[in-house]
């Protein structure tokens, strides 16, 4: 409680400020306008859900935030650092520590098992000792409930148990904020479910920012904040006043509701 | 600096996995590798086994030895003075041996060689047959292993007494006790004395298929063969020097001495050659230096090759795995850490195979030995850190380009490839 209390308590803090961030791809001799000036701005400790039509730029738009990619030109600032500007192994630290990251398709090395998973952002943050590694990969994955599947490759995973291993793997450098593009995207009702509701523990009760892209109106309703892009620019941006509270177990939802 | 990138150690152990991934493709990859190492070591073992073998005959021939022998030993083809020289004579061999012109010589040991019919009962055989002196087993230092050697005394009376080699005693005389019998050379008895101490090197022109007998006997009894003249002619002379620092001095004496006897005009040729042991034993180390060179780069172009190969499968490795670096980098990999990555895969490769081919290398060389039988094909620390600091080095510099490949892959296009 005392936690939320906090997350409420630094409510004005703002993580995320892009600032009329246009992105242009060049094809050739082409030039594709994925975002046309997206300024948006994230309250630590919210969780907003991205929507919008295919191709209207919200992968793009997610991968910026996530240094994984740069403007073509405006400005990003994560908890006050301008990231526009950064070179690769400066945005490479940010991936590393300050951003965790989730894909649609769960982007797992289809050798290792969980916990070797989600010990590689470890390796790369200078974490040498193996034992080390090991007791914070197994936290992570005991957070997303995989405490039982430590050594599971992605071929013994379902995709719901695979999804999570990604978000364990997103965490295990304790970020200050989650992005997760479709998450659910190629999951079932139950295990999306599911995923929805470690996002939601996450967020309410470690006061991490979450921000993911969704098609489905019912996960985005999951979220507080719903911002909706069309063409490479903001066409809405509404609160969620009675955001849906997802429960441990995915399915047993309805049922456990009262 | 280093705390901020992955630690080596979890670079290697990346690598080795991914490698062990693809046991098959690996060993391929390394096969080129282990080819051109395992030539380079069994190469330069042979070339050294070859070397310290000649080297060994060189100076089982004796110490301090000069050899005059003669005609000039560079031209080829004889020349219309060369077919009638002045051959060496008993004479020259006397005259060398005066200690107030020639201070720097030891001993001198004239040789008379021809090849011959050597019979025991039934048994015959072509021999090398050498008319000495006492003093060519002293110059040798060549002793007797049964029996004796003759005397002075038996030269002087031209007597009919042989020592023979061991290969004479083994084809002549199998297991019976040779010494007191009466062998017969060209048909002429000779009572064996002794046997002479084993020099090795076996086959064709070994030295222990060798009869020696008094130099006088084998004027008078076996070869005649005089100058116009009347003096016996010889085949060769063998100089002994005071000391090893001599040998130079020892060489010009006996020039001066025999030019004069030889009636050489001044700027004329000398009729004759003087062969100093320590000569021969250079010209030899540098026929096989250039060989070895020769070797060392056949073996080089070999490990460029399995360079090549290295960086092939590298390149297809790279485009295999981009989304997994792709991957890499989205969870906070920098250049550095995935170029060292495939850095030290590539090195792993080469590395391993170097070993692997060290090791049939040393299986080659002990192969040759085996064959060989005469000489051991030695394989040197030296050849060994050469060929594992030479693969270290292919691997690194064929793991470069594919690693920067890897280095500079953005990680979103990464991501996305298919
Ligand atoms: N690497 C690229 N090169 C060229 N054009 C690109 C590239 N990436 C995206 N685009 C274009 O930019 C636009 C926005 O793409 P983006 O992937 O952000 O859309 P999206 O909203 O995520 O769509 P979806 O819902 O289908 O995932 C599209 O028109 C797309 O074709
Ligand atoms: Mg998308």
């Amino acid at each position: 409680m005392s936690e939320i209390m906090e997350s409420n308590g630094s409510n004005s803090e703002i993580v995320i400020r892009l600032e009329n961030i246009v992105k242009i791809y060049q094809m050739g001799k082409v030039q594709v306008h994925a975002l046309r000036g997206v300024s948006l701005q994230v309250q630590r400790g919210d969780m907003i859900a991205i929507m919008g039509p295919s191709g209207s730029g919200k992968s793009t738009l997610m991968n910026i935030i996530g240094a994984l990619d740069t403007p073509t030109s405006g400005r990003y600032l994560l908890e006050g650092q301008d990231v526009s500007r950064l070179n690769d192994d400066q945005l490479a630290e940010i991936r590393n520590k300050r951003i965790g990251f989730v894909f649609q398709n769960f982007n797992l090395l289809p050798r290792l098992t969980a916990l070797e998973q989600v010990e590689l952002p470890l390796v790369y943050a200078g974490v040498f000792s193996r034992r080390e590694r090991r007791r914070r990969a197994q936290e992570a994955l005991e957070r997303v409930g995989l405490g039982d599947r430590l050594h599971h490759r992605p071929n013994e995973l379902s995709g719901g148990q695979q999804q999570r291993v990604a978000i364990a793997r997103a965490l295990v450098n304790n970020p200050s904020i989650i992005l997760a593009d479709e998450p659910t995207g190629n999951l079932d009702s139950k295990s999306g479910a599911e995923v929805m509701y470690i996002f939601q523990h996450l967020n309410q009760e470690q006061g991490i920012t979450v921000v993911l892209v969704t098609h489905e109106p019912d996960i985005a309703r999951h979220t507080r904040r719903i911002v909706y892009l069309r063409d490479g620019l903001i066409v809405g941006d509404e609160s969620v006043l009675h955001p849906k509270v997802a429960m441990p177990g995915g399915a047993l939802y309805e049922a456990k509701h009262r | 600096m280093f705390k901020k990138t992955m630690s080596l150690l979890e670079a290697i152990r990346t690598a080795l996995r991914s490698l062990a991934a693809n046991k098959l493709r690996s060993a391929l990859t390394m096969l080129g590798i282990i080819i051109g190492v395992a030539a380079v070591i069994t190469l330069l073992a042979v070339g050294q086994g070859v070397e310290s073998f000649v080297r060994a005959q060189f100076e089982s021939i004796g110490t301090y030895v000069l050899f005059v022998i003669p005609g000039q030993l560079e031209e080829g083809l004889p020349s219309a003075r060369n077919r009638s020289p002045h051959p060496l004579t008993m004479g020259d061999a006397r005259a060398l041996q005066d200690p107030i012109r020639a201070p720097s010589v030891q001993r001198v040991a004239p040789v008379l060689q021809k090849s011959a019919r050597a019979s025991y009962r039934k048994k015959e055989i072509i021999a090398q047959i050498l008319g000495v002196t006492p003093d060519y087993f002293t110059i040798r230092n060549w002793p007797a292993v049964e029996g004796r050697l003759f005397t002075e005394e038996e030269v002087a009376g031209h007597t009919r007494v042989a020592t023979i080699g061991t290969l004479v005693r083994d084809r002549l005389f199998r297991d019976i006790d040779p010494i007191g019998k009466t062998i017969r050379i060209n048909n002429v008895p000779f009572k064996v004395i002794g046997v002479m101490e084993e020099k090795g090197g076996g086959g064709f022109g070994s030295e222990d298929l060798r009869v020696f007998v008094p130099i006088t006997t084998a004027q008078t009894r076996l070869f005649r063969g005089r100058t116009y003249r009347g003096d016996y002619v010889v085949s060769a002379i063998l100089v002994s020097a005071v000391s090893e620092e001599a040998m130079e001095d020892a060489a010009q004496e006996i020039t001066q001495i025999l030019r004069e006897r030889h009636d050489i005009r001044y700027l004329d040729e000398d009729d004759f050659t003087v062969i100093n042991q320590k000569d021969l034993i250079n010209i030899f180390g540098d026929i096989t230096r250039v060989l070895t060179i020769f070797l060392g780069a056949i073996a080089a172009i070999s490990l460029i090759v399995g360079g090549i190969g290295i960086m092939n499968i590298m390149l297809v490795s790279v485009t295999e795995r981009t989304r997994e670096i792709g991957l890499r980098k989205a969870v906070g990999a920098r250049r550095r850490d995935i170029l060292l990555q495939f850095l030290i895969e590539a090195v792993i490769l080469s590395l391993i195979g170097g070993f692997v081919g060290i090791m049939l290398g040393v299986a080659g060389a002990f192969l040759v030995s085996q064959f060989a039988g005469d000489f051991q094909a030695r394989v040197t620390i030296e050849a060994v850190a050469l060929a594992t600091g030479f693969s270290a080095a292919v691997g690194l510099f064929f793991g470069i380009y594919p690693a920067t490949r890897a280095a500079r892959l953005h990680p979103i296009e990464a991501l996305r490839y298919e």
